[in-house]
């Protein structure tokens, strides 16, 4: 038991310490500077620069930025759907996978372009090789331009007033092959030489004990599940994701892929602090986070650990805790570590059935995915947070009797038109994709769609639509959504919004907060690397989405633990 | 401070007054300025149709006591909002109507004028009928029957009617202190005045008129602080129309009664009800203050200033420089100089020369002098010297120390090396030498010192705790300018300044990003009080001065700037306090409303009724109660805004974070438990 819960803060301690040099090498690299792979990729890139008629070198505006951004996804986007809907013919098929379903196709490549990775198929038998080396692309890209986005804003925060702001290019191919690559290739190193398969031979067979033939999926899976990991994507090459044990094959890759869960969103943090010189404020961002995650994740392994009453009722023995849906070679403290750190950076990958979670772990997990900003996904998460801030700077701004401003930049009436836009999109998809799927069922009761009736259904249900529009990806599992066309589209119009519109938003406001003057600070000033704001900020984030999602999380996580706590 | 016209908070009939707009503004035609109150009272019609539903025989909504006690507090809710804007704005028209009362119609003494020639003839007219350009005449007793410019002589002026300050004024053509309010009386002399305003179009009259207008323009922060709660309001109604679906999969049908209530609840209702009030009142306290506003933004900016630019004379020092110290030069007896300096200064009526007289009469009887015969020089710029020749023939001068030099140089007498010393000692030290001479001969030197006011460092401390930069201007040379500078506690200072520096100052903060406040009064201040970002206009200034400007002084009181840095960050203090406050509240609002929606068909849901209420009923009765009266209780606080603590922005936040934000949460816990409890009683 101790060992457990050693291991869980291992790998915490352990991520920390590799955040902060990784957040001092991403910011050099948003600033330009040199970095020891410039050497390899600095030909290539200049040539691909030069084929496509771009200039590195030529800064853009806000608007500019996010018009690169969109159409290179719409190109992506487009790319996606005519590989997946012809990979059935296409070579690298050799266990003759079909080609997609265009609504298939559609929900697919919108959710590895959106980085959600939520999988309406299963690895082995829905894609061919060709299609999830194609979606390991997407990971990377995906994470890229979040990443891009985010520099963005770290180049707005300046002191100073200005109207370009970098370039879109620069900074997404930097992310990639200065950051996610060479990141991810560490990873898939420590997993190839742990057991996880990396070929392109189709399906092995091996002989089992009581001598069936059983044939094996493999294929190239080490890279995809780096990546999965590293840039927040959470898609897993086989249908169990993490669980899977070729996926996932010890202790120690779970340890390393655990770790590269919330590295990068955590250096980012760190990188903000170091590009701005203001490491202080970087440590306060640091601290809301990580009280945040901490108040998820230390409940979670002590419910987990503890086994779940209703089994021990039924004489399941509870003493290594909550194992149902769980795999042994993890336990119960590193599932729940897992499935917190999975959940606030809308990774979505699994090392275990979230489903069988406690009650109140699968709340926190929920929890998790509505604030998205308690780390968050690369590049996504601190921009859903700098959401947050801009709503904390106006409140408490007002409280001390100046108009409010942030790093010397007032925070006016269009930028809180678009906080606020941008704050309300989540509780709006969520909550109104669980009104209708729960109207629906209240009109055709009969319909197969949930395997539990009640508040655990309910909250079956209101955990798809957070982890949709979180860009999460992962699902309580237990619905029966077995994908038809209702579902495919719809889910990815959802996931094309809760994108899209908060990496537009955040950039929008630092973008036109960067064009106004820089005000110098004096005594009046409320500085934003004080430990008071980051109470404000705190307070903010918590009582916002306690309000919205107060009244669903009772009818569903929170009705069922009282349920059981009373059986 | 200077007088300030309080009212009480609830005067009788303002309450009336108030109370009556209430109802009026309940009018949706009205109240949709007001998207929070406009859906509480949508929420209240829909209650007032179930309540019908209810008497023609429905039953699946509850009795039609509760339904109709609900649609009578939600009813209260919005009336409470209504009368809390209804009463700010009585209390501002009030104001107006007390200055309006010094614009009533006065008999005006009409030059009449034939061309460009002015006749002796007057016209007793109407001060209605009075043009722009109209020349009147005005003599001791009149009251002065419009705004204008003096164009001939000079009078002393009352204008405690529309300053409140008691003591005369005096007004004289040419130069910035030419200018007469109407409404004021004159106490002695004549002058001729020429009319500078249209009827009706003065100065003050367009001043009430935006005091009263209740159809103000928001400002940017009141604009952006509307979307944040809009955004919030928004949320509320995503919540409450997601919740029917939700409660039809739970099978836990939920009254419409129920709905509306938890919908009214978490909206913010108390910022929303008291945002226009606290608008307002912000506006009505720099009035009191006998500030006048153009705009709501001026008082707006005011409490984000950075920089203010303060004359020094009038307000850092008492008006001008007293002799403190006679200085003999070496062999020469202190009573003799101080007698000469003292007859020196008999006839001269400068304030420098009445101080000396003054200092001397502390250490001698003044009768003992007698300038019997004497011949009077005075000042010249030529000499730069001024003094008496007696009938004994001594010749007493003072003056500059360079002019006392060379004539004594001049004359073949020595200049002592310890008066040179002295000279420079006193410059140094911010002083002012006057060195003083008996027949060329050097006896002394009198130290002339600015008196700074008492009390001013620690307006300037309690400015540079608010953040705010305190900038002296001065005709002063730059070592005696720094001198004060450091004595008065501010931080920076123009020395040898004319009007050009001003503008130059202001324009360079601003291009820092500061924003920058200045006080003046003078014509040429007038180009500088525009680009302020506040500029404020003494009210005995020009007319020039005071429509450059963005805001009035009427007392006249150059530190009043301080007082109105303080009004603005109340404004938004106010605020920022009632909405954390406001939001806060929803915490206890929804462990009161969620259990009592579901504790019936969902038991397990009973856990979260932490506050043990009496039945689902009383709970939400307890919530909507709570959430009405809270409207009126804060009401004093609107209208007299959150106190502001110069103790640094940080401190401030968590002072105001832990009274209205943890207060904010804490208080409706104890106040809708204690309502809990009086309606089980009653039940």
């Amino acid at each position: 038991m101790n060992t457990e819960i050693a291991g869980v803060i291992l790998m915490f301690a352990a991520t920390i310490a590799l955040a902060i040099p990784l957040g001092k090498y991403i910011s050099k690299v948003y600033a330009g500077e040199r970095t020891f792979l410039d050497p390899v990729f600095n030909p290539v890139e200049k040539f691909f620069f030069r084929i496509s008629r771009i200039d590195s070198n030529k800064e853009m505006n806000w608007k500019q930025h996010l018009v690169a951004l969109l159409t290179i996804n719409l190109i992506w986007f487009l790319f996606g759907m005519f590989m997946l809907m012809n990979q059935g013919w296409l070579p690298l098929n050799p266990d003759g996978n079909p080609s997609m379903t265009p609504d298939c196709a559609f929900n697919t490549t919108v959710s590895f372009v959106s980085n959600t990775n939520l999988q309406h198929f299963s690895g082995e038998t829905g894609v061919s090789y060709l299609g999830q080396l194609i979606l390991q692309l997407f990971q990377f890209i995906s994470a890229g331009a979040g990443m891009a986005a985010v520099a963005v804003v770290f180049c707005a925060l300046k002191e100073r007033t200005a109207d370009k702001l970098g370039n879109f290019y620069n900074f997404f191919i930097k992310s990639c092959t200065r950051i996610l690559l060479p990141a991810s290739f560490v990873v898939a190193i420590i997993l190839v030489f742990n057991g996880t398969p990396m070929t392109f031979k189709g399906k092995d067979t091996i002989i089992s004990m009581q001598g069936d033939t059983v044939k094996v999926s493999r294929g190239p899976a080490a890279s995809m599940i780096a990546i999965k990991q590293v840039g927040t994507n959470g898609g897993g090459f086989f249908g169990a994701n993490s669980a899977h044990p070729l996926e996932n094959p010890t202790y120690l890759t779970n340890i390393a892929e655990n770790i590269s869960i919330i590295l990068i969103p955590i250096a980012l943090v760190f990188a903000l602090g170091f590009y701005l010189k203001r490491k202080k404020l970087a440590l306060m961002i640091f601290c809301v986070m990580t009280a945040g995650f901490l108040l998820f994740v230390v409940p979670a392994i002590k419910l987990e650990m503890d086994g779940n009453p209703a089994i021990e009722k039924m004489g399941i023995n509870q003493t290594h805790g909550s194992m149902e849906g769980k795999e042994i070679r993890f336990g119960a403290a590193a599932s729940a570590y897992w499935g917190i750190t999975t959940t606030v950076t809308s990774n979505g990958s699994v090392n275990a059935m979230h489903d069988s979670f406690t009650p109140l772990s699968g709340m926190f997990m929920m929890l998790g995915m509505m604030i998205n900003s308690f780390y968050g996904g690369v590049g996504v998460g601190f921009l859903n947070f700098y959401i947050f801030i801009i709503i904390a700077v106006f409140i408490s701004g007002l409280m001390v009797g100046r108009t409010p401003e942030f790093l010397g930049k007032k925070v006016e009436a269009r930028e809180m038109k678009i906080a606020m836009i941008i704050f309300l999109l989540h509780p709006l998809l969520i909550l109104s994709g669980a009104a209708l799927s729960s109207y629906t069922i209240h009109l055709h009761p009969d319909l197969p769609w949930l395997n539990n009736p009640g508040y655990h259904g309910f909250s079956e249900m209101l955990y798809e639509y957070t982890s949709s529009s979180a860009n999460n990806g992962s699902g309580f599992e237990g619905l029966g959504d077995t994908p038809s066309v209702f579902w495919n589209i719809t889910c990815g119009f959802v996931m094309l919004l809760s994108r899209f519109l908060p990496i537009i938003g955040p950039v929008a406001i630092a973008g036109l907060l960067a064009k106004k003057k820089y005000i110098p600070e004096s005594a009046g000033t409320l500085k934003a690397d004080t430990a008071t704001f980051g109470i404000m900020v705190f307070a903010v984030i918590a009582i916002l989405v306690a309000l919205s999602f107060f009244t669903a999380l009772a009818l569903g996580p929170i009705a069922e633990y009282f349920a059981m706590a009373k059986l | 401070m200077k007088r300030q016209r309080k009212t009480p908070l609830f005067q009788g009939d303002l309450v009336k007054e108030a109370l009556k707009q209430s109802f009026v503004k309940l009018d949706p035609r009205i109240l949709y300025h007001n998207p929070i109150m406009f859906t509480v009272e949508i929420g209240t019609l829909i209650m007032l149709v179930v309540c019908f539903w209810i008497l023609k025989g429905d039953h699946s909504q509850g009795s039609f006591a509760y339904n109709f006690f609900i649609f009578i507090i939600l009813l209260l809710t919005v009336l409470f909002a209504n009368f809390a804007e209804a009463l700010a704005e009585a209390r501002g028209k009030a104001q107006a109507n007390s200055l309006r009362k010094t614009r009533e119609e006065t008999p005006a003494k009409l030059v009449q004028s034939f061309g460009e020639i002015m006749l002796k003839e007057i016209k007793i007219v109407s001060s209605s009928l009075l043009k722009k350009g109209d020349i009147f005449f005005c003599e001791t007793g009149d009251i002065v029957p419009a705004d204008g410019e003096i164009i001939e002589g000079i009078a002393t002026i009352d204008e405690s009617a529309i300053t409140g300050e008691s003591a005369p004024v005096i007004r004289e053509a040419g130069g910035d202190k030419s200018s007469v309010t109407g409404g004021t009386k004159v106490l002695s002399d004549n002058i001729k005045v020429q009319v500078t305003a249209k009827p009706g179009e003065s100065f003050l009259d367009r001043m009430i008129v935006m005091v009263e207008n209740a159809t103000r323009q928001k400002t940017p922060n009141e604009i952006a602080l509307t979307i944040l709660l809009a955004g919030f309001t928004l949320i509320f109604i995503i919540v409450c129309v997601t919740l029917q679906p939700f409660s039809l999969y739970a099978h836990t049908p939920i009254p419409i009664a129920a709905f509306i209530s938890l919908f009214v609840c978490l909206i913010p209702t108390t910022i929303g009800g008291l945002l226009s009030a606290i608008g307002i009142a912000g506006m009505d306290r720099a009035l009191r203050a006998n500030v006048i506003a153009k705009s709501g933004k001026a008082v707006e900016t005011a409490g984000d200033l950075d920089t203010i630019l303060l004359d020094k004379t009038g307000t850092i020092t008492i008006g001008n420089r007293k002799a403190t110290h006679f200085y003999p030069a070496d062999g020469v007896n202190e009573n003799d100089l101080i007698k000469a300096c003292a007859l020196s200064s008999l006839a001269d009526e400068t304030p420098e020369g009445k101080s000396i007289v003054e200092l001397s009469t502390k250490s001698m009887a003044r009768n003992t002098l007698s300038t019997e015969g004497a011949t009077l020089i005075k000042f010249s710029a030529e000499t730069r010297t001024s003094g008496v020749n007696l009938r004994n023939g001594l010749q007493i001068r003072k003056g500059a120390s360079d002019a006392i030099k060379r004539m004594t140089v001049d004359a073949g007498n020595p200049y002592p090396e310890e008066i040179e010393k002295k000279v420079e000692e006193i410059s140094s030290n911010g002083g002012t030498p006057l060195v003083v001479s008996e027949n060329k001969k050097i006896i002394g030197v009198i130290e002339l010192q600015d008196i700074i006011k008492p009390g001013i460092w620690e307006r300037f401390e309690r400015l540079r705790k608010m953040g705010v930069k305190t900038v002296m201007v001065t005709g002063d040379n730059p070592l005696t300018a720094k001198y004060i500078a450091e004595k008065a506690g501010v931080d920076d200072f123009i020395a040898e300044a004319k009007p050009e520096d001003k503008l130059e100052y202001i324009r360079k903060e601003q291009q820092n990003g500061k924003l920058v406040a200045m006080m003046g009064d003078g014509t040429n201040d007038a180009p500088a009080l525009a680009q302020a970002d506040v500029g404020v206009a003494m009210n005995s200034g020009t007319s020039a001065a005071k429509e450059a400007g963005n805001m009035v002084d009427l007392d006249n009181d150059p530190t009043k700037l301080i007082e109105v840095v303080e009004i603005g960050k109340q404004l938004l203090m106010t605020r920022g306090t009632l909405t954390t406050f406001s939001i806060a509240n929803d915490v206890a609002k929804y462990f009161a409303i969620v259990p009592a929606l579901f504790m019936v068909s969902i038991p397990a849901l009973a856990s979260l009724n932490i506050m043990h209420l009496y039945s689902p009923q009383s709970a939400i009765l307890s919530a909507i109660i709570f959430n009405a009266v809270i409207i009126p209780l804060l009401i004093p606080l609107a209208l007299k805004g959150v106190a502001y603590k110069p103790i640094g922005a940080s401190a401030l936040l968590r002072r105001n974070l832990s009274i209205y934000g943890l207060g904010g949460i804490i208080l409706p816990f104890i106040g809708i438990k204690i309502i809990d409890l009086v309606i089980s009683a009653i039940i």
